[in-house]
């Protein structure tokens, strides 16, 4: 048994949900009790669907259980079909449907429907959503992919490529996708399909067309994109492109597969090289940053971090094991401990002994920055309302790149405010008390932020010869305070390294220069 | 299955035929009310024992409004606790142990049944006693289900209330004919809990308990001298274990609107021989403050239609409120679970050409929402937005839970939520 306070990821049934909410003409049979319809609220509600999900629930209740729900499976399975007369059904169990071994996928076999049944065996105890979602695709693609097409020679024609891996509730799956679409028709690239997102079962049947597929998100498409390039021989681009870098990078792959010049896409180009060289982002040089997510989101954003941003990546992990290994070999390049866990505890205990100045993360991520009071910006799933904006916010190719740069360094005090705040700390509206005015007013900066460093009741030094004298702790209120706390931790770990009982002024600064990087 | 099928005859006001349907249910499960619960019992934490997607019910029914650290948890049970390969038992003291010493303020632990640890016959009842035994007496661990597979969204409560009673003291006096004691059952928002408590006060009616207590270190007592009035629709449960401990129910409309607080506050009174004028006097400025509020919402729902879907078991009162004071006609009620005896009095309200339902088949109760395009739907959170898509007013049924809309202060506010919808429709122009 593990304590969950908050989980990064539903169960696996979510994550076949979203590939069938994602698609069209699907529709999804789900032997379950009733209560799991709340997952419906996920796309209704915080992706605001304007659609209920094709979903039938069996929604068995206890009563049923000494009963036929075998009999309750066939017979919603039969309505739905009638009803919603889907070009394909998928049939799964939920968590508590599995233990009773009903075995809808023999269930809906023997019903002998005229539409493909596709089963879904989602081990609700030792996995979760995103595998949830990758099994899925995997096996509607492996069910109704058309195996005698036969592509003919690129020369000639313009190359064709496939989209895998954008779903419902994605985090900016539908931005990312308008993104992929105009790098392509900048290069001159035909799409074939779009799948999950938007695909029917026809669609997916030509699906051995392209001749490469393109893996946007490696958490969802992989199995498949693996399936396709055994069974088709489809190449797979791998690089995601988050960042100006990744772009580039995606752009020459794509390039390199479709025989065509990466130049015109290339010329798109996006402000980031530029704003991050600009003299005002001067102050972000070797910021420290936490970084936790899914592990593409996650690995993507240690390389803008450092090598577009200037940041110090002082922490990097995922929660999902499937992709650990990655993150590892990543963590070590780096020069930080890889925290590969779906723990919140563990997380919070991490980023809380990093110290980091910037945390990038989940909405989790942002509660727990929250809590050490620590500036935030939302890098990956977990989706939020809050998630799916109005406004078109990509993370991907060369727009992502520029809203990256907006959304991870707005949370920061700008360069030129950090020092009117130096400057001017003694003015009535910027004294410590008035608390960081980006945060904004409600923010409960004031004494909430003060509290931890303001003064302890102050003896003379002569009384105190232990801890902080007063002169100590006069000089510490002159350091702004966003570091202050640092200041303090700081000095008081050099002092207790050094067995220096009363810290002084002197032992404030060497304390700093010994921290200095 | 199907039909429709006459009331039981012998239970008054069930004279309206109740149409029963089977198929998909689009109801929470008993989980959901430990979002409320958690709040109330301020000393108290919820550890459901369970699976990943009780885990992430709770978290997409609560998320988005907590940011402080819940007093709730889940337990998740992994495929080496099914396989026999660690003792599910042992697991669980493990998690409870860690549970507790991060938070040393619990005095209460409910560990809360699921719809796995129910099929897997995981006895919580056992292992709350053998827990208490360890953790007692400086934390109490009690134990009930709020699976779905037994509970509908609000039934948790009552489940969690009914593990409660057994608990409780018993009142000084057992004689019956003692000095009686009132007894509030069901949790309300603290600020309504006051009005009320004020109102009893002002009658001079005391000692006035409530359950669920705000601190469960201070459990209200109970005995044959126990009066109780039902704040809350949904305790069938809790209801018979108090009279199981000799309390008495006191008969009334559910406190929604002017009328329904005047009618539950006036069984109370009654039941206490409080004086007819004195209690009058008492309830006169609220009283006269609801009608006021009422009046500005009336405007906008008199004689619209509204169709409920079942959801909270408010509905039956909701409706009678709705129709009574504000002019609304109801097309169709339907809820999760129909308490005769609790809502007998309800159901006479209620005017003639309702339709009741009990149970659901959400696709055809769909097709009687699309068919009769009612003013405004009251329904879950999964089925808001596409009826909003499909030019259907609604209003999403969870708000009527979490929001203060007992009592006379809280009719207007109450109104108002239904207003909103068909304000804002009529204002936007986009």
């Amino acid at each position: 048994m593990q304590l969950t306070l908050w989980t990064y990821e539903g169960p696996p049934h979510v994550g076949a949900m979203r590939v069938a909410t994602a698609m069209e003409g699907v529709h999804y049979v789900l032997h379950a009790p009733q209560g799991d319809t709340y997952a419906d609220l996920l796309f209704t509600m915080i992706e605001r669907r304007n659609a209920r999900p094709p979903v039938t629930y069996t929604t068995f209740e206890a009563r049923d259980l000494g009963g036929d729900t075998a009999q309750l499976f066939q017979t919603a399975a039969r309505q739905a079909y009638e009803r919603y007369k889907p070009q394909a059904i998928l049939v799964g169990a939920s968590c508590t449907a599995e233990l009773i071994q009903d075995d809808p996928a023999g269930l809906a076999e023997a019903m002998r429907l005229p539409v493909p049944v596709i089963p879904l065996e989602l081990p609700s105890y030792q996995r979760r959503e995103h595998w949830g979602a990758a099994e899925t695709f995997h096996a509607l693609v492996r069910a109704l992919a058309r195996r005698d097409i036969v592509r003919t020679p690129l020369e000639g024609r313009r190359p064709l490529a496939n989209i895998l891996g954008p779903t419902a509730l994605g985090f900016r799956h539908r931005d990312d996708l308008v993104e992929i679409r105009l790098l392509l028709a900048a290069l001159g690239v035909d799409i074939n399909l779009v799948a999950p997102l938007g695909a029917s079962p026809a669609d997916i049947a030509t699906i051995g067309q392209a001749d490469f597929n393109i893996l946007m998100y490696p958490e969802i498409g992989d199995t498949a994109a693996r399936f396709l390039e055994k069974q088709f021989k489809q190449p797979i681009v791998r690089t995601v492109p988050i960042g100006h870098g990744a772009t580039c990078d995606f752009i020459c792959e794509v390039a390199a597969l479709a025989g065509v010049d990466p130049a015109p896409a290339l010329a798109l180009g996006s402000r980031m090289p530029w704003w991050s060289r600009s003299i005002d982002s001067t102050y972000l040089t070797s910021k420290r940053v936490f970084i936790f997510g899914d592990a593409t989101h996650a690995m993507a954003a240690a390389r803008v971090a450092r090598d577009e941003l200037g940041f110090e990546v002082c922490g990097l992990g995922c929660y999902n094991r499937e992709f650990a290994r990655e993150v590892r070999a990543m963590a070590g390049e780096f020069g930080v401990e890889p925290l590969i866990t779906d723990d919140y505890l563990d997380v919070e205990a991490a980023i809380t002994a990093a110290q980091p100045e910037l945390v990038l993360g989940t909405q989790m991520e942002r509660m727990i920055a929250k809590k050490l009071k620590l500036p935030c910006a939302v890098i990956s799933a977990p989706v939020h309302v809050q998630d799916f904006p109005a406004r078109h916010s990509p993370q991907m190719g060369f727009e992502g790149a520029n809203v990256l740069f907006d959304t991870w360094v707005h949370p920061l005090v700008m360069g030129l405010e950090e020092h009117l705040l130096t400057m001017f700390r003694d003015d009535f509206e910027f004294h410590d008390s008035a608390g960081p005015s980006h945060l904004g007013a409600g923010h409960g900066g004031g004494k909430a932020a003060a509290a931890p460093d303001s003064p302890q009741p102050s003896n003379s030094p002569a009384e105190e010869p232990e801890g902080w004298t007063a002169d100590a702790e006069k000089e510490l209120l002159k350091i702004p305070f966003f570091v202050r706390g640092k200041a303090r931790r700081n000095t008081e770990a050099y002092a207790a390294s050094q067995g220096i009982a009363a810290i002084t002024v002197a032992t404030l600064y060497e304390a700093k220069a010994y921290h200095a990087r | 299955m199907g039909g429709l099928k006459p009331g039981d005859p012998s239970v008054a006001g069930s004279a309206l035929p109740v149409l029963r349907q089977r198929g998909q249910r689009e109801v929470f499960c008993g989980l959901t009310g430990i979002v409320w619960l958690h709040r109330k019992i301020q000393d108290a934490f919820f550890l459901v024992v369970g699976s990943r997607t009780c885990a992430h019910l709770l978290q997409s029914a609560a998320g988005v409004m907590l940011f402080a650290e819940p007093r709730f948890a889940t337990a998740i049970i992994e495929e080496r606790d099914l396989a026999g390969m660690a003792d599910a038992n042992e697991e669980l003291d493990r998690v409870v142990d860690r549970l507790l010493a991060r938070r040393p303020d619990i005095r209460m632990l409910f560990l809360v049944g699921s719809c796995p640890s129910e099929v897997i016959k995981l006895d919580l009842s056992r292992a709350a006693s053998r827990l208490t035994a360890k953790h007692g007496p400086a934390v109490r661990v009690l134990n009930y289900s709020g699976s779905g597979i037994e509970t509908t969204f609000t039934q948790g409560e009552d489940a969690c209330l009914a593990a409660l009673v057994p608990e409780l003291p018993a009142t000084q006096a057992a004689a019956p004919e003692s000095t009686p004691e009132l007894m509030i059952v069901g949790s309300l928002p603290d600020i309504v809990e006051d009005q009320f408590l004020r109102f009893f006060a002002e009658m001079g009616i005391g000692p006035v308990r409530v359950l669920p207590p705000r601190r469960a270190v201070a459990l209200p007592p109970v005995g044959p001298n126990t009066r109780f009035l039902l704040a809350q629709p949904f305790l069938g449960e809790t209801a018979r274990a108090l009279e199981d401990r000799g309390a008495v129910r006191l008969d009334a409309l559910f406190p929604f609107g002017s009328e329904g607080s005047f009618e539950w506050l006036r069984a109370a009174a009654r039941a206490f021989g409080v004086d007819e004028a004195r209690f009058e006097a008492v309830v006169a400025p609220a009283r006269e403050r609801a009608t006021r509020a009422l009046a500005r919402h009336r405007g906008v729902l008199e004689g619209k239609t509204i169709f409920f879907m079942p959801d909270s078991q408010l509905e039956v009162p909701l409706a009678r409120f709705l129709s009574r004071e504000l002019g609304m006609i109801p097309l169709e009620v339907g809820t999760p679970y129909l308490h005769r005896a609790h809502l007998a009095r309800e159901l006479e309200a209620l005017p003639e050409g309702t339709t009741l339902s009990e149970g659901q088949d959400v696709d055809r109760q769909l097709d009687r929402v699309r068919a009769a395009r009612p003013d405004l739907t009251v329904c879950g959170l999964g089925l808001a937005n596409p009826l909003e898509a499909e030019g259907l007013s609604t209003k999403w049924s969870i708000e009527l839970v979490f929001s203060p809309v007992h009592g006379f202060d809280q009719a207007g506010d109450l109104a108002e939520l239904f207003a909103r919808p068909l304000r804002r429709r009529d204002m936007l122009k986009v």
